[in-house]
């Protein structure tokens, strides 16, 4: 059985015939490493590239195979072995559940397939917004900053610092840190993810905040200050923030939420 | 010294600190130059005249995540590229995709990126990402292991051109035909 693997070429012939399995051919180990970034990206080559129907996966030579490959794998990456076995377990468990009979009453269960291809177009549209990401122009590459040439002039004698100075340059700094820059409000949802990685981000360095301080009322927009509350319940809802409030219409705190 | 008394002189001073900062200087920033009171509005009124000033000049003025900058107009790049010859090598797949759902799936964990791309985080690629400055820590998630939670930075904006997330293009567009499933 597994002398029918070694025919298969990946760069030189790149699977004019699809493979019966969807494991790795031993002898195309390391070729594999290089091509695919792991099972999910290997299993989607299969799926768009040559029509794989997930269902079609004989069982019993995928995990003989398997497990040969894991053996292999042992030498040159164990973790990703690993990833490649929990995709193989994860196909015979959703191979096994299609060839169950359904009785009437879990009649209604979705179909166990689709998690996985929810996982893999949202895998497939990553990819495709990496390619995307590394097309866009860049600075240094495609734009170069201006940087003209500018002698700063040297102080003879090195500036006196007082106690106070240091305190009022770091309320300057708390200030400064308070005041989160403008943005362009743009698509809602991707704005309200960069929301809420600000708002952590201040959670950060000011521990406790009050609701309030989160909206700064004269420099945001209505729509900022939409986002900016859409953000915080995202958080929470996410679980990463946590809301207090001690009594109604007292004020309300929010914190990075705390392992109990 | 004598503090500018007009807007043609405002803008002079506006004019070569952008051109001398070398990286994008905010409105506070610019703030900074003048002594006295100064409106923020009366700074964005000036930087809109600059840049009229510099249309069809060799630089441009351009808004960024983390404020103004004058780059090269794009059409003059190529030339000033041939000062450098060797090209910055490509960022690997694994890299730009990590990066990919950094920007697009932020704050996410380690946890979040395996679980999408199916493979382990290597350690080397959180490691380029947020030694390039295009990624940090925003906080941790409270579940066993404190997991970091990873965010995009406004360099990471500035580098790419952009003022905000939200010009990406949407994530929606690069979805792809449904996965048919017969049978």
């Amino acid at each position: 059985m597994l002398s029918t693997f070694s025919e298969i070429k990946i760069k030189g012939e790149a699977f004019t015939e699809l493979p019966k399995d969807l494991y790795i051919p031993p002898d195309a180990l390391e070729v594999y490493l290089e091509s695919f970034e792991g099972p999910l990206d290997l299993l989607l080559y299969l799926i768009r590239k040559h029509n794989l129907d997930i269902l079609d996966i004989p069982m019993a030579d995928l995990t003989l195979q398997y497990m040969v490959y894991v053996e292999k794998m042992k030498a040159i990456n164990l973790e990703l072995a690993a990833d490649y076995l929990l995709m193989s377990a994860m196909l015979i468990e959703i191979k096994s559940r299609m060839l169950l009979p359904k009785t009437a009453e879990i009649e209604e269960e979705d179909d166990p397939r689709a998690e996985l291809v929810r996982r893999l177009m949202e895998y497939e549209a990553i990819q495709l917004a990496a390619q995307s990401l590394d097309a866009m122009p860049k600075v240094g590459e495609e734009f170069q900053v201006a940087h003209a040439y500018y002698q700063h002039i040297a102080d003879i004698k090195p500036p006196e610092v007082s106690v106070e100075d240091l305190v009022e340059a770091w309320r300057n700094v708390l200030k400064r840190a308070k005041l989160n820059s403008h943005h362009k409000l743009g698509r809602a949802e991707l704005s309200v993810r960069e929301h809420m990685s600000q708002i952590l981000r201040r959670l950060q360095t000011d521990g406790m905040c009050e609701f309030s301080q989160l909206f700064d009322m004269n420099a945001q927009g209505l729509s900022k200050l939409v986002v900016s509350f859409l953000a915080i319940l995202e958080l929470a809802k996410e679980g990463l923030v946590k809301i207090t409030q001690q009594a109604a219409f007292s004020t309300i705190y929010i914190q990075v939420s705390h392992a109990e | 010294m004598r503090e500018p008394e007009n807007i043609v002189e405002m803008k002079r001073v506006l004019e070569a600190a952008l051109l001398t900062a070398g990286q994008p200087l905010s409105l506070d920033g610019m703030l900074k130059l003048f002594a006295g009171r100064m409106e923020r509005a009366t700074i964005r009124m000036l930087l809109d005249e600059l840049k009229q000033d510099w249309e069809g000049k060799t630089l441009e003025l351009v808004q960024v995540a983390s404020g103004y900058r004058f780059q090269a107009q794009s059409e003059l790049s190529a030339f000033i590229a041939r000062l450098n010859p060797e090209r910055q090598p490509n960022y690997s797949r694994a890299v730009m995709e990590t990066l990919a759902i950094i920007a697009y799936r932020q704050p996410v964990t380690r946890g979040d990126i395996e679980q999408i791309r199916g493979v382990t985080v290597n350690p080397n690629v959180m490691r380029q990402l947020v030694e390039r400055d295009w990624v940090d820590v925003v906080g941790q998630r409270e579940v066993p292991g404190r997991p970091s939670l990873y965010a995009t930075t406004k360099h990471f904006l500035d580098d790419l051109n952009l003022r905000s997330l939200a010009e990406l293009p949407a994530i929606e567009d690069f979805t792809q035909s449904e996965i048919p499933l017969d049978g």
